[in-house]
């Protein structure tokens, strides 16, 4: 069953008789059944609701996504619109043998990994802060959630007033120099705003994951003699695992598409650019739609192998919690 | 293995509402003790508190003559069964049950042993490596004991245990419970709602009522002699019945026809401050089929006519009600038994008598019928207050007693 449409009395009680024979397709995946009129109704009945959503989603996704892989495989500079031709993947070896896309790509990266790891510590502590808290939950909860809902824009510009030598307090009190025109400062001061912006959105998805924890496992850890830390590591953190997952995997997501905090802090100055940043270079500021696609695309790749993984890891690491969540 | 104290153990809430209230109880060493009582009376509070889940107000908490209120449930060495059975869902069964013994830092060979024989004794060693979720409920249930045995703690506290077991499982696993318990002579607390758990189960039952502890003692002197009109209520199924009965000229004028009264029940009415108006209470077991009752009997009791609403036939006896007129008994303690047991089943106080007559008494559905009941096994209540006013030193002995 594809979409579920309204079952008429008809489909209730056919669905009982079905089901039986639909549970070994299931399970084998090999042999099908023979449709009833009934289930072969509802099945068109169900493409032509999902139609309109999935035109929608060609629309404004696939086409976007095909049409850059296409602009990926020509020479295409809008600086020199005669040149243009089809070159094939001569845009990936160009792209994949230049310095400039491995040195940004080792800053995404770098970024990446240290924000993600030092979010998941913070937003597990803030979430259990937010999680524990009985008086004032509202207020404790909200205040927490304020970085997330600032525009990253906007706070990026105060980090960068704030580490700006002569107008900026953070800059006169950690540093004589002027922090942002620094490589390895101008780094740590972008993990540290985006590490400030997105903590709270990974407490929220960590909050989630604790709420699935029974608070008669506790109790029941307790009386077996666990210390609070083995209780959290023991017991909470196995439980919460596919939502410290979920967290990971979006937080990875996102922070791998690291652009607007560059953007504002450094401009991406002293091999401080992250993959989009330079594919943004390439494309908007150098015109260069052929190079700045593939960029695009490799990006596009990258993220999908992330993604990958990380399913891949739910369905390989956590088996049978997902059996004890279904029941 | 020790004893428990509770001496004065309350427990209040920061906005004021007392959960607990000044309960007194000596748990000695390998008794089997039930907490029961309706929904919100404390009793998972109690065993909270005497787990360390929850701190204790005021009062002392004392097990094995150590005082403990201030000590982590850790420290406590005690094991504790959840209804929810509460199993680790990232452990297998084996895992499960090793957990307590991995924590206390046993070396590799202990805990499979000590695993493995508590596996053997729950039946569990063909589910040593199964995963809870893949485990049928009275299996967890199983698992739950298991990891609470394993490591022979100083108590063991039971939160209602089987309360998620299906009827049948139910009782089949009350069995174990009860042989596991003789076997390892554990000191035992054991929650729970269902008044036939209590009386089946413990060695002594607390009933508990909002808080406070309304009588202790083993299950048959509670059944026999209640204290009060909520002891007398709870235990028992079907329950007690109720009349209203008003006091007059030495008589109790009851729906059932006018009972007399012996000297010691009229001296307890002749204080001035002697309530008018009583709660006449009579266990569906003392009545009895005029019919069949001999003569010699026939003088302990009283007779009264009423029709037959329903008959339902046990086989080893027949459970009869009878409608009545006249005015309802009404009590604060009646009303929360009812709303407790959710008023098809507590039929206690309402129009309806429960009579559990002979299987031998030729009754009928829709005619009229002469019973029989005994004066000897009547309680009467204050309904002020629910005082058991038949009581004597601690034993009822029926409202005609000189």
């Amino acid at each position: 069953m594809s979409i579920n449409a309204t079952p008429t009395g008809a489909d209730v009680a056919a669905d009982e008789t079905r089901r039986p024979a639909a549970v070994p397709k299931q399970r084998g995946g090999r042999r099908k059944p023979p449709l009833s009129e009934n289930k072969k109704a509802e099945r068109r009945l169900g493409l032509l609701l999902c139609a309109p959503a999935a035109l929608v989603m060609i629309a404004v996704t696939a086409y976007p996504i095909i049409y850059s892989v296409w602009l990926s495989l020509q020479r295409f500079d809008l600086r020199f619109p005669d040149q243009r031709e089809f070159i094939g993947l001569e845009n990936y070896v160009t792209v994949l043998t230049n310095e400039f896309w491995w040195t940004a790509f080792g800053v995404t990266a770098l970024i990446t990994v240290v924000t993600v790891a030092v979010e998941l510590v913070l937003g597990m502590g803030l979430a259990i802060i937010m999680h524990r808290t009985l008086v004032g939950r509202g207020l404790v909860r909200t205040s927490a959630l304020i970085p997330y809902g600032i525009v990253t824009v906007v706070a990026a510009f105060s980090w960068r007033y704030a580490w700006t030598p002569g107008t900026g307090y953070l800059a006169d009190l950690f540093s004589d120099g002027a922090p942002l025109t620094e490589r390895a400062s101008s780094l740590a001061i972008i993990m540290l705003a985006e590490i400030w912006k997105t903590t709270p959105f990974m407490a929220l998805l960590l909050m989630a994951g604790l709420a699935l924890v029974p608070e008669d496992l506790l109790k029941a850890a307790s009386t077996d003699g666990a210390t609070a830390w083995q209780k959290f590591t023991k017991v909470m953190l196995p439980v919460m695992k596919p939502a410290i997952l979920v967290a990971l995997l979006f937080r990875t997501l996102d922070a791998f598409r690291v652009f607007d905090n560059i953007f504002v802090l450094t401009a991406g100055g002293n091999e401080t650019s992250s993959v989009s940043m330079l594919a943004y270079n390439n494309l908007i500021r150098g015109l260069n739609l052929g190079i700045g696609s593939t960029m695009s695309v490799l990006i596009f790749i990258t993220v999908a192998i992330i993604a990958f993984v990380f399913v891949k890891l739910f369905g390989t690491a956590a088996p049978g919690s997902d059996d004890g969540e279904r029941r | 293995m020790a004893d428990i104290v509770l001496d004065k153990v309350s427990k209040s809430f920061p906005d004021g509402t007392v959960a607990v209230q000044d309960v007194d109880l000596e748990i000695a060493d390998g008794e089997f003790v039930i907490l029961v009582g309706p929904s919100g009376c404390g009793k998972s509070t109690t065993l909270n508190m005497i787990a360390g889940l929850e701190d204790i107000s005021s009062g002392e908490l004392r097990i094995a003559g150590q005082r403990v209120n201030d000590k982590a449930p850790r420290d406590r060495d005690i094991a504790m069964v959840f209804q929810s059975y509460a199993l680790y869902p990232n452990m297998t069964v084996r895992e499960n049950m090793a957990f307590p013994l991995r924590l206390a830092k046993l070396d590799k060979e202990t805990i499979d042993r000590k695993v493995d024989e508590a596996a053997k004794v729950l039946e569990l060693t063909s589910l040593l490596d199964r995963k809870p979720a893949n485990l049928s409920g009275g299996q967890r249930q199983r698992v739950a004991m298991g990891r609470a045995i394993v490591r022979q703690p100083k108590a063991f506290l039971m939160d209602e245990p089987l309360s998620n077991l299906d009827a049948k499982l139910r009782v089949q696993m009350r069995t174990v419970v009860s042989r596991l318990q003789k076997q390892l002579g554990t000191t035992t607390v054991y929650v729970t709602h269902d008044q036939t758990e209590a009386m089946t189960l413990g060695d002594r039952v607390v009933i508990m009522r909002g808080g406070a502890v309304q009588q202790v003692g083993p299950p048959q002197e509670l059944y026999d002699h209640p204290k009060n009109l909520f002891v007398a209520g709870f235990i028992g199924s079907p329950s007690m019945n109720f009349l209203h009965a008003a006091v007059q000229d030495g008589e109790l004028h009851t729906a059932l026809g006018k009972v007399p009264i012996g000297d010691r029940v009229r001296r307890e009415l002749e204080s001035a401050d002697a309530p008018r108006e009583l709660i006449l209470g009579i266990r569906p077991e003392h009545f009895e089929d005029a019919e069949l009752v001999d003569d010699d009997t026939r003088r302990r009791g009283m007779e009264f006519e009423a029709p037959v609403d329903i008959v339902e036939s046990m086989g080893s006896d027949k459970y009869v009600y009878f409608t009545v007129e006249g005015e309802k008994a009404s009590a604060a303690e009646l009303e929360e038994l009812a709303a407790d047991a959710g008023a098809a089943d507590f039929a206690g106080a309402g129009g309806n008598l429960v009579t559990r007559l002979s299987a031998e008494s030729p009754v009928a559905e829709g005619q009229t019928r002469r019973v029989w009941f005994n004066l000897e096994k009547i309680h009467l209540f204050d309904p002020a207050n629910g005082r058991n006013l038949t009581l004597h030193e601690g034993r009822a002995a029926g409202a005609l007693a000189d």
